[in-house]
């Protein structure tokens, strides 16, 4: 195991996050604004309808999002190295793929994390009240979506060929996927064809674990989460193994074969 | 002697292209040789030197460095060559050391530690005697990002010989130099190569560059066209003649043909010296010249006369 090689990787990642003031601030900004404006207007117009707090909703919804998007794009970053060139350093050392994989996914997990934590302590600050085994929870469920996260940034990477492309293609792979995963809207109901496309978007699994470890004991449990938290798990993590096998094999075929 | 670099055959066609970047070539390098890949633009140098380095699956042929397979043994490979590629690989976020540090953990030389002052002693002393070397001493923590293109691969330099390799690979290293970085980086490099006789690898289109090596490979379009050491490729390559002229054409043509000099009409009299010298070719003429002019082709010239007609 190149436990070292996997520790530096992620170490870079952790200080180029912590050189880039702009990322540093956008990165808190962006969940800051949509928990502090969706939560409130939802749960104004639609709060009593639904019989459950919108802002609360919404907080873990952002949540799970957060940590999954930050760091599958993290992942999508190692396109900007192969233009810089600088992944070449990387791919002729002698060290494995799945290394420069495995780092690189822990890197931008270490990243996204204080994310998390930002938004647990704005969620807090604005009434979400949370308790020591929800906060476990949500810690578990946090680890689960940068993980999980990465992996799918590395089969969206795998098959991107430049910057370009990845800032074109990677909204449209990330956007609808806030809808169809439920992120700031409920997904309890779906029309057949949605219901077949929010099964297949992987950061659905992420946001209900989210939710099902939060609301887990709660009365609003059973209106809010889709299936329970060990299902949402396994799926993650046989995603997770399919997205990392492939991507990586996927990923270094490109490097090589031109 | 076991040669460190061996290519048989070695073809690559790139996906959609029509015609082969690399076309069977072959040769071997020996341990301690220099040997520069020289040719134009376009001639499949950089398409070698990616796939002596495992950066490229070959199309067929095979390729040992350091006696191991680049495609079935490329870690081996990996962990025996130094590479410093066309465009500088740093990371211009991390400071120059930081990007030594990553290098030699990757090389698996040290374990991970996060600052320079936690890394063990023996790499304080290294970093702090390579960058002396290269004059790199005062910038070493900096970031890369403010370094000038001449610094930038200096540190390059520092970064790929740090792990000692066999074999370096240089892709066009002097490109964006100015003249005394380029000379700078040739000390430097000839000093490596003295003290640990590694084996060195260019490529490069400049002649000069490619005088120093100890031989000299041109490939032109895929295909090696001239192979041999620079004072060889140039007997082959240099052709010596004579342009002479007089107003009586009739009368110097006959006298050149009754001293049976091998010459043409460009509408000059072109005379080839094949070996004689021109002073005893223009003594032994009694037209009255017009003009005399000696023609000796520089290396250059030699060479672009070569890629020319391949």
């Amino acid at each position: 195991m190149e436990l070292n090689v996997i520790l530096a990787i992620a170490y870079r990642d952790l200080i180029k996050f912590g050189r880039d003031p702009a990322r540093l601030i956008s990165s808190f900004v962006f969940p800051v604004l949509f928990i502090g404006v969706f939560g409130p207007t939802l749960q104004a117009n639609l709060g009593a309808d639904a019989g459950y707090d919108f802002l609360v909703f919404t907080f873990t919804g952002i949540f799970a999002q957060t940590l999954f998007s930050s760091s599958a794009q993290g992942i999508v970053s190692l396109i900007e190295d192969r233009e810089n060139d600088f992944s070449q350093e990387i791919f002729v050392s002698p060290i494995s793929r799945y290394s420069i994989v495995f780092g690189k996914i822990m890197g931008e997990s270490l990243v996204a994390l204080p994310q998390g934590a930002a938004i647990i302590i704005f969620g807090v600050l604005i009434g979400v009240s949370l308790s020591a085994s929800q906060l476990v929870g949500l810690t578990l469920a946090a680890l689960a979506a940068c993980l999980f996260g990465g992996a799918f940034g590395l089969v969206v990477l795998a098959n991107l060929s430049s910057q370009r492309a990845a800032n074109q293609i990677f909204p449209f792979l990330t956007i609808p996927q806030f809808f169809l995963a439920g992120v700031f809207t409920p997904i309890k109901v779906l029309p057949a064809y949605l219901d077949i496309l929010s099964r297949i978007s992987p950061m659905r699994y992420a946001v209900d674990l989210a939710r099902g470890l939060f609301y887990e004991g709660q009365p609003e449990y059973p209106k809010v989460v889709l299936q329970d938290p060990l299902t949402n798990l396994v799926i993650i993590a046989a995603m997770f193994g399919l997205f990392l096998v492939a991507g990586t094999f996927l990923f270094a075929r490109s490097e090589r074969n031109r | 002697m076991q040669p460190v670099i061996e290519v048989a055959n070695l073809t690559k066609r790139y996906r959609r292209a029509e015609a082969n970047a690399v076309d069977g070539i072959s040769f071997t390098v020996a341990p301690g040789e220099l040997l520069a890949l020289l040719g134009p633009n376009g001639a499949g140098k950089t398409t070698t030197i990616s796939i002596l380095t495992t950066r490229l699956a070959p199309t067929s042929g095979t390729v040992r460095v350091v006696g191991h397979n680049v495609v079935s043994e490329a870690s081996a490979v990996r962990k025996n060559v130094g590479i410093i590629f066309q465009n500088p690989s740093l990371d211009l976020n991390l400071t120059a050391e930081e990007n030594v540090r990553f290098h030699t953990i990757l090389y698996g030389l040290y374990p991970f530690r996060p600052t320079f002052s936690t890394m063990s002693r023996r790499y304080q002393q290294q970093v702090h005697d390579l960058s002396v070397v290269l004059g790199l001493e005062g910038d070493i923590f900096k970031p890369v990002k403010t370094f000038s293109s001449g610094m930038k691969r200096k540190l390059e330099i520092i970064r790929s010989l740090i792990h000692q390799p066999r074999v370096l690979f240089l892709d066009e290293p002097t490109t964006g130099l100015d003249a005394a970085s380029r000379r700078n980086l040739w000390e430097y490099l000839k000093l490596a190569r003295e003290k640990d006789g590694t084996t060195f690898f260019l490529t490069t289109h400049n002649l000069e560059e490619a005088e120093q090596a100890d031989t000299i490979c041109i490939i032109d379009k895929g295909r090696i066209v001239s192979y041999g050491t620079p004072p060889q490729i140039k007997a082959n390559l240099i052709e010596e003649y004579l342009l002479v002229d007089a107003n009586d054409r009739e009368r110097l043509r006959g006298e050149l043909m009754g001293l049976a000099l091998s010459f043409s009409e460009t509408p000059l009299f072109k005379i080839n010296l094949n070996g004689h010298s021109a002073y005893q070719v223009i003594r032994s003429i009694d037209t009255p010249l017009t003009t005399v002019k000696i023609h000796a082709p520089t290396l250059e010239d030699a060479y672009l006369a070569i890629v020319e007609n391949s």
